[in-house]
């Protein structure tokens, strides 16, 4: 495979083609460095990957960035509005230090609604660094340092849900948990698929056979009413942990299909080439060369496709909570969040409730355009 | 040929057979059977059983009796047109699912339809115009389409429906038809209702096939037999018809199967959004209430359609391309 690199060099080599020592470098390039340099060239990629990157800091510590805790309530802010962070105030002064405007209860004479208006006279500087409610830092350092918020009120940059909880805050924390199920899911389905597409295609014959019969059977039957039906099962008055480890399992059961197809069908392939040939007729061990020689080769295939199943698993997951199948209160996730703006009334009511469906858009996106990005560069051979 | 479709029925026998089994596994698999959410339901309502009279009510039920014995009771049935009894409803699964089915069908098909119309002639647009405007355009949109969950696109249309419309959108008919009788209005009033849903569940297989399309389009158009038919002079229409686009509709044709199901998928949550009297909202409803032969028979239902659906996407590729053909008859 590495054979044919110096004879299509310099079609894709770096940038920087002037010099000769930059050749020189794309001859020498392992395997995934050049795969590297070819993924850098998908400007959508390095933006998925960087989109990507903030996700997981957003995950790693929502503690740290968001003002409140998931479940305290602002109850006198119910149902308020975002907040604006300003600059500018009315006569046109500029603040370095940006502010948020107070805000006022009044009730609808008629319909006796509650309605809150902007209160420009009060003015709040934001304030970071702040002292908050205490937690855990990564579960176990404790600390009460918040990266924002406000001196004498509270700041919700998303408004409030119908009980004055932060949708900020929330749909922070909720990210955790999304991704998290996503990614213990995804990994279950690697593990799956890799183990049993490797027994298929390795073994053959008889085991082949009825895996993948079971592989397309399963394949044939369509997936959300399957996953419904088996998160419906889950007894009702399961703990949230329990809940979130049966539904992280619950969708790589379905996921891993894929993964063993692929694995499969190229360990078939690759049993025919010639430096296996090679490896076998030089005394190497089965393990060596499935290891060594076999899984190397396309082991960037299989990234690709973990890429690509991951938005899969987490607009699933985001659908069951949605419909109360799924993750339940208190735990928070994207599903979870969104399952409180179902119906037409609460969301004319409060239209920002779907905001964190924002999150699961940009988040998919940002996987779909790594996935290209990998997929292009997992043949760095190729024009 | 003959062979190869004997094959595939048979294949599709079994499958449905096995299909037949997980459904029923499915609706078996809920802690506790349809007796204990009975009593717990009236409970609430202050009305207690004696333990005696919950085993009577099991007896008649049949839910006393082996696990195998009720699956071919109940496939016995199934194959006869008798999907057992609802007990939410007091009334035969198959008179509840059959008023309803056929606007899951309906609903299916359309969103099918309006997933290739308009799928391929922006796929061909964007290979075509590569790198144009409308071709990045159409990739934008096609990256959100894919991106964004159904009932998401669903709620969004709901608010800005009430917004600028004052629709109080959902459902499938306006209040003023809701009770009334079969009409040419009344369809039309439906007609003008089911776009959205049919929007809504496409937008993402829409997305996914222009896709293909165009990335199809763009292998197929630079080969030496389009050059050569172009060279030989046929007008570009007919040259793009009769050749490029022909091969690329390979792929398209043969996820058709896999689509349908994506689509059947997407369709309970969907319904349950926009309020839609068909066959999805009944089956969350099921499954919540443990419901299990009218669970068990939508699953069932949905299979089934999937299954015909990748049938008559493979006999299509028969028709299509004479190498799969001509391959079957050796």
């Amino acid at each position: 495979m590495t054979g044919d690199a110096a004879g299509v060099g310099a079609s894709g080599a770096p940038a920087n083609k002037k010099k000769k020592s930059r050749t020189r470098d794309y001859d020498i390039a392992t395997h995934w460095q050049l795969m590297w340099w070819k993924f850098k060239r998908h400007h959508m990629a390095i933006l998925g990957l960087s989109l990507l990157a903030v996700f997981l800091v957003i995950s790693l510590v929502p503690e740290f960035l968001a003002p409140y805790k998931p479940h305290s309530r602002n109850l006198r802010y119910a149902q308020g509005p975002p907040m604006g962070i300003h600059w500018f105030d009315p006569e046109g002064g500029f603040h370095l230090r940006p502010f948020v405007y107070g805000w006022k209860n009044k009730r609808d004479p008629v319909t006796l609604r509650r309605i809150t208006t902007v209160d420009e006279s009060k003015r709040y500087p934001l304030q970071f660094f702040m002292k908050g409610e205490a937690y855990k830092l990564f579960g176990g350092i404790d600390t009460d340092i918040h990266l924002f918020g406000l001196e004498g009120s509270k700041i919700h940059l998303f408004g409030t849900d119908q009980i004055g909880r932060d949708v900020f805050s929330r749909t922070l924390y909720a990210t955790r948990t999304s991704l998290s199920i996503g990614f213990i899911g995804v990994i279950l389905a690697f593990i799956l698929g890799l183990t049993i597409g490797g027994l298929s295609g390795y073994l053959g014959g008889f085991v082949d056979l009825v895996i993948m019969r079971l592989v397309e059977f399963i394949r044939s039957i369509p997936t959300l009413p399957l996953w419904l039906a088996l998160a419906a099962a889950l007894p009702r008055d399961w703990t949230a942990t329990q809940v979130y480890i049966a539904i992280t399992v619950i969708l790589a059961m379905i996921g891993w299909t894929h993964l063993a197809r692929r694995v499969r069908g190229k360990l078939l392939a690759l049993r025919e080439e010639d430096f296996v040939l090679a490896a076998r007729l030089s005394g190497c061990s089965h393990a060596r060369i499935i290891g060594h020689h076999m899984l190397p080769s396309f082991m960037s295939y299989l990234i690709v496709d973990l890429t690509i199943s991951f938005p899969f698993i987490i607009l699933a997951e985001t659908a069951l909570s949605f419909l109360g199948l799924g993750m339940r209160e208190p735990a928070v996730s994207w599903g979870v969040l969104l399952f409180s703006a179902q119906n037409v009334r609460s969301l004319v009511l409060m239209p920002w409730l779907l905001i964190p469906g924002l999150f699961v858009v940009v988040a998919v996106l940002a996987f779909n355009f790594v996935g290209d990005g990998a997929r292009d560069a997992a043949d760095p051979y190729a024009k | 040929m003959l062979r190869l479709i004997s094959e595939r029925l048979i294949s599709t026998v079994i499958l449905m057979a096995a299909v037949s089994v997980v459904a029923f596994t499915l609706i078996q698999l809920p802690p506790g059977d349809f007796a204990d959410s009975y009593v717990n339901k009236k409970a609430q309502g202050g009305v207690v059983f004696t333990l005696e009279e919950v085993d009577e009510m099991r007896r008649q039920l049949g839910l006393d009796r082996p696990l195998y014995i009720q699956y071919f009771d109940w496939i016995g049935g199934v194959l006869q047109g008798d999907f057992g009894f609802s007990w939410e409803y007091h009334r035969p699964v198959s008179e509840v699912i059959g008023e309803r089915l056929g606007l899951t069908l309906a609903l299916a098909f359309s969103t099918l339809l309006f997933t290739y119309v308009v799928a391929l002639p922006i796929g061909i647009y964007s290979a075509l115009r590569q790198y144009s405007i409308g071709d990045h355009a159409m990739t934008v949109l096609g990256y959100l389409g894919l991106a964004t969950p159904n009932f998401m696109l669903a709620l969004i249309l709901l608010y800005y429906g009430f917004k600028w419309f004052g629709l109080s959108a959902g459902g499938l008919f306006s209040p003023e038809f809701q009770e009334a009788e079969w009409s040419l209005a009344r369809f039309w009033d439906m007609l003008a209702h089911l776009w959205v849903p049919v929007v809504v569940l496409g937008t993402a297989g829409t997305a996914f096939q222009m896709r293909t399309m165009r990335a199809t389009m763009l292998d197929e158009i630079n080969k030496m037999y389009v050059v050569a038919a172009r060279a030989g002079g046929l007008s570009e229409f007919r040259l793009l018809m009769k050749y490029p686009v022909r091969m690329a509709l390979n792929p398209i044709i043969s996820t058709l199967g896999w689509e349908l199901t994506n689509i059947i998928s997407g369709a309970p949550i969907v319904a349950l959004v926009l309020s839609l009297p068909d066959t999805g909202p009944l089956f969350l409803q099921a499954l919540l209430n443990q419901d299990m032969y009218l669970a068990g028979a939508m699953i069932l239902v949905y299979c089934v359609l999937v299954v015909i659906g990748t049938l008559v996407s493979d006999l299509l590729l028969l028709w299509l391309d004479p190498r799969i053909r001509l391959e079957g008859a050796r």
